[in-house]
């Protein structure tokens, strides 16, 4: 498809990476306007107005905007063929959004919230509540992804894991998501972060600990 | 008809009091689809309850021939696939994403802002004004569209969405003597409301008036 398509994002944010994934994952040629989020482009808060905030992607042959990543992510399954996100069967789709919304609204923002405390043991033991569950599925599930042999929904948001929670742990010589505890959601972690379409496109280690030290890290 | 219809096994295990759980049913009642009603006692939560849905403990969840699907939407999204008769999500990826789109800020942003309201007692104007403003983009939506519903002639996922909106939001302002959406302040969304609670595959679902303003009362009591 010879479609032109733009993703504004920033290059750290890894709800945009997600969506650069999911692209990566169709074969789709696409333009990346990084935003400053303290000074957004007059596109970007016309582009979602609602949200003022990153990724939004836009078609440029019909121009609408589209955000939320998990629903950018979604649409570009529908709209590109070929390797596919979501799976075919209706109940296996209902698990791939009930997983990946847990992700979304507990599991990320938990952690993100025990990377923002340092550690602080309250902020780590709700995390670890919440990976406790994701520990156990996969444990029962025994495949290299979440849904099986490919990344879906759930393995693209999981990218943040396997890569940006390592950069915030040594940017602050925390340890959240300790290894021994969650041997297999790092296993799988490492294998979402090991795709091609992942890995040749992930922002530098030295921005993400510059990034996590400068908002997070002591004066 | 489903070939396998005749074969359809499906539960919801339920409170009939909750929003969540009427989107649910509402959807069940789009589509003509035969199911059996669980009512859980919340303080008390059933074996299969907590067998189903280990990770949230909460209703609503449905079960469609042993396979247990949670969350609302995720639930509401899932037995659009499956009846495809009167769909609740359009079919062109840009309007569904959309929908998508205005579903997830009614749950994320809307109603977590005007619960805040109720329960810390309206005594914080901050959160007032952060509730109101998301209530007027959903206004500015509506004044956009121009139509009867968020879905247009017909209500879709973003309706259903925001069901506690037209329903339990008045009954709730109603309990608590502190109202929030005028007719004044927000006419679009009060005529939506209007509109929406007296659909009949909606009107047939919710619950009692008299049942949620004594537990709002009870809840909340007067502020």
């Amino acid at each position: 498809m010879a479609e032109k398509v733009k993703l504004y994002g920033v290059e750290v944010s890894p709800f945009v990476c997600r969506v650069k994934y999911a692209l990566n994952l169709k074969g789709v040629n696409y333009e990346f306007i990084q935003e400053d989020l303290d000074n957004k482009s007059p596109d970007l808060l016309k582009y979602n107005p609602v949200l003022k905030n990153v990724p939004v992607l836009r078609l440029l042959h019909n121009g609408n905007p589209i955000s939320e990543s998990l629903v950018i992510i979604e649409y570009i399954d529908d709209v590109w063929k070929g390797v596919p996100i979501m799976p075919k069967d209706a109940y296996e789709k209902a698990q791939a959004r009930f997983w990946a919304k847990f992700f979304v609204d507990k599991c990320h923002p938990a952690i993100f919230k025990a990377i923002g405390s340092h550690g602080e043991k309250q902020d780590v033991a709700e995390a670890h509540e919440h990976l406790q569950f994701l520990e156990n599925e996969l444990n029962v599930k025994g495949s290299k992804f979440f849904g099986g042999d490919n990344m879906g929904l759930i393995d693209i948001c999981a990218t943040f894991i396997g890569y940006w929670v390592g950069a915030a742990e040594e940017a602050l010589g925390i340890e959240v998501v300790t290894k021994d505890k969650f041997p297999k959601v790092i296993e799988w972690a490492h294998n979402c972060i090991n795709c091609q379409v992942v890995k040749d496109d992930l922002p530098s280690r030295e921005s993400l600990i510059a990034y996590y030290t400068r908002r997070f890290g002591k004066a | 008809m489903r070939s396998s219809e005749m074969a359809d096994e499906v539960t919801l295990y339920a409170d009939g009091r909750s929003p969540f759980v009427c989107r649910v049913k509402i959807a069940l009642n789009m589509k003509g689809i035969k199911y059996k009603n669980m009512e859980e006692d919340l303080q008390n939560k059933s074996g299969a309850l907590l067998n189903y849905n280990p990770v949230h403990k909460k209703v609503p969840v449905l079960v469609h021939n042993g396979n247990p699907i949670l969350e609302s939407l995720v639930i509401v999204e899932y037995l659009d696939n499956v009846w495809e008769r009167v769909p609740i999500l359009p079919q062109d990826p840009y309007e569904k994403a959309a929908a998508r789109f205005w579903a997830k800020f009614i749950d994320d942003k809307c109603i977590p802002a005007l619960y805040k309201v109720f329960s810390s007692k309206g005594e914080e104007e901050q959160v007032i004004t952060e509730a109101c403003e998301q209530l007027q983009i959903l206004e500015d939506e509506l004044e956009l569209k121009g139509k009867k519903f968020f879905g247009g002639d017909n209500i879709n996922l973003v309706d259903i969405a925001a069901d506690f909106i037209a329903y339990w939001l008045q009954l709730l302002e109603e309990a608590t003597e502190m109202k929030l959406v005028t007719r004044s302040k927000f006419p679009k969304i009060t005529e939506w409301a209007e509109g929406f609670v007296n659909c009949q595959v909606v009107k047939e679902m919710l619950p009692p008036r008299a049942i949620m303003l004594a537990y709002y009362k009870n809840r909340f009591g007067k502020i």
